[in-house]
């Protein structure tokens, strides 16, 4: 199992869902995707876009500008 | 058992392409979603942009579209390759400087290439005879087919039952009498069948999906062009042609003036690349400078940055300028009253 770390900062959706779909195309089932992003719109688009291509959202962690989102890849990746 | 056959559906995030998908998934036809972002979609940042924006639900509305219909959706990052589609569009422009008929043959042969690269049997789309004048008429519909390379790969399962059999027809893979023979701009027939299907709370976007079919954005985009000299931009451009008031009082520079706190907010970022003003003295907004500043403009600059801040009747407003450099300096300036900013300063 990997640990992934994608900088999606400063990127507007749906940027941020891109470059974590395309993060997304190189794991497999069970490893870890970490997407850092500024854009409040990936609050909405990623557990969105992981919902349809059957990932999990493990955990969403808000700062003061910041927004780190935690996705564990599904077994249909 | 058979597997079954495979079709991408473009999804736009509106009614007809739902819907479209929605028909050649009821004839067992396995449909995956695929979404193309130029830098011109209305969809997503947009939203997040202006504050009094924020306060309205926020979506994807591609995404929403995918999960209506239980579907896979990839969204493909086309910003470069799109440029030729918007710079040197073979067909034209529409009312604007909306590129429809070579954005849908661009779009549908990318999805072309998709299905190759993917195991997939042909392509669907929303497009329905006449709901468009630009780019979905009956005369252009076999121009998208023919020029996109897709040829009878290409799937209108809204109007197919009007235009001839497609290949997965022929093969049996959808039966024709199932499609349907949409016509005109009437939306009723669309509203019916989401009825049908159960679907509600659906995206209607009445000036569609695209900046470019704004007649202020085209404004907008021909200014940039024209003061550059050259019909070029990057992505960085088509997003600021999204915020503020742009004003241009001299050829070589415009300013983009934030409205609100959601787009100085935005603007932020792109401080370090233009030289900037912000009002000390009063609350106001952030301006920045695009364009090579000569003798007089950044004084210029500063009573018009004035006027847009809470100290437009006050004698004297100061501002922090800073230059490329970072170097900061303090203006003391009277504003611009309105009557001395010509109306075709606004772009």
């Amino acid at each position: 199992m990997s640990q992934t770390e994608i900088d999606a900062r400063r990127l507007l959706c749906p940027l941020p869902v891109i470059r974590t779909q395309d993060a997304a195309a190189g794991l497999q089932p069970g490893d870890i995707l970490q997407v850092r992003c500024t854009d409040p719109g990936v609050l909405h688009d990623i557990p969105a876009w992981c919902r349809v291509h059957g990932h999990e959202v493990s955990l969403v962690d808000r700062r003061e500008e910041e927004i780190i989102i935690t996705i564990r890849i599904g077994e249909s990746a | 058992m058979t597997e079954p056959r495979k079709a991408v559906a473009l999804i736009s995030g509106g009614l007809d392409s739902l819907l479209a998908a929605r028909v050649v998934m009821d004839q067992g036809v396995h449909v995956e979603g695929i979404n193309f972002y130029t830098g011109f979609c209305v969809e997503g940042h947009t939203h997040a942009i202006r504050k009094q924006d924020r306060a309205k639900p926020k979506r994807n509305n591609a995404l929403w579209v995918a999960e209506q219909l239980g579907i896979k959706l990839h969204i493909i990052d086309i910003i470069e390759e799109y440029k030729d589609v918007v710079i040197n569009p073979k067909h034209g422009y529409g009312s604007n400087l909306n590129p429809c008929l070579d954005c849908k043959i661009f779009m549908v042969h990318k999805a072309l290439e998709w299905i190759a690269a993917n195991g997939f049997d042909f392509i669907i789309t929303g497009e329905v005879i006449g709901q468009r004048p630009k780019s979905q008429r009956k005369d252009t519909m076999p121009v998208v087919s023919r020029e996109s390379g897709a040829e009878d790969l290409l799937v209108r399962p809204l109007c197919a039952k009007i235009l001839p059999a497609t290949l997965p027809e022929r093969e049996g893979w959808l039966d024709r009498e199932r499609l349907h023979d949409f016509s005109g701009r009437s939306r009723k027939p669309q509203i019916a069948l989401a009825r049908h299907y159960g679907f509600e709370d659906y995206a209607q976007p009445a000036g569609g999906c695209c900046f470019l079919t704004d007649r202020q954005y085209s404004v907008k985009l021909a200014d940039l062009w024209e003061t550059r000299g050259s019909r070029e931009y990057d992505l960085d451009d088509i997003m600021l042609l999204k915020v503020g008031r742009h004003l241009r009082p001299r050829p070589n520079f415009k300013l983009i003036v934030g409205r609100e706190e959601g787009e100085n907010r935005f603007m932020e970022g792109y401080r370090k690349r233009f030289v900037h003003l912000v009002p000390v003295s009063h609350t106001g907004p952030l301006v920045l400078l695009d364009g090579d500043l000569e003798e007089g403009d950044l004084e210029l600059a500063a009573r018009l940055a004035a006027r847009f801040s809470q100290g437009r009747e006050a004698p004297h407003v100061t501002l922090e300028a800073t230059g490329l450099d970072g170097e900061t300096r303090l203006l003391d300036v009277i504003p611009m009253p309105a009557s001395e900013i010509p109306p075709d300063w606004y772009i």
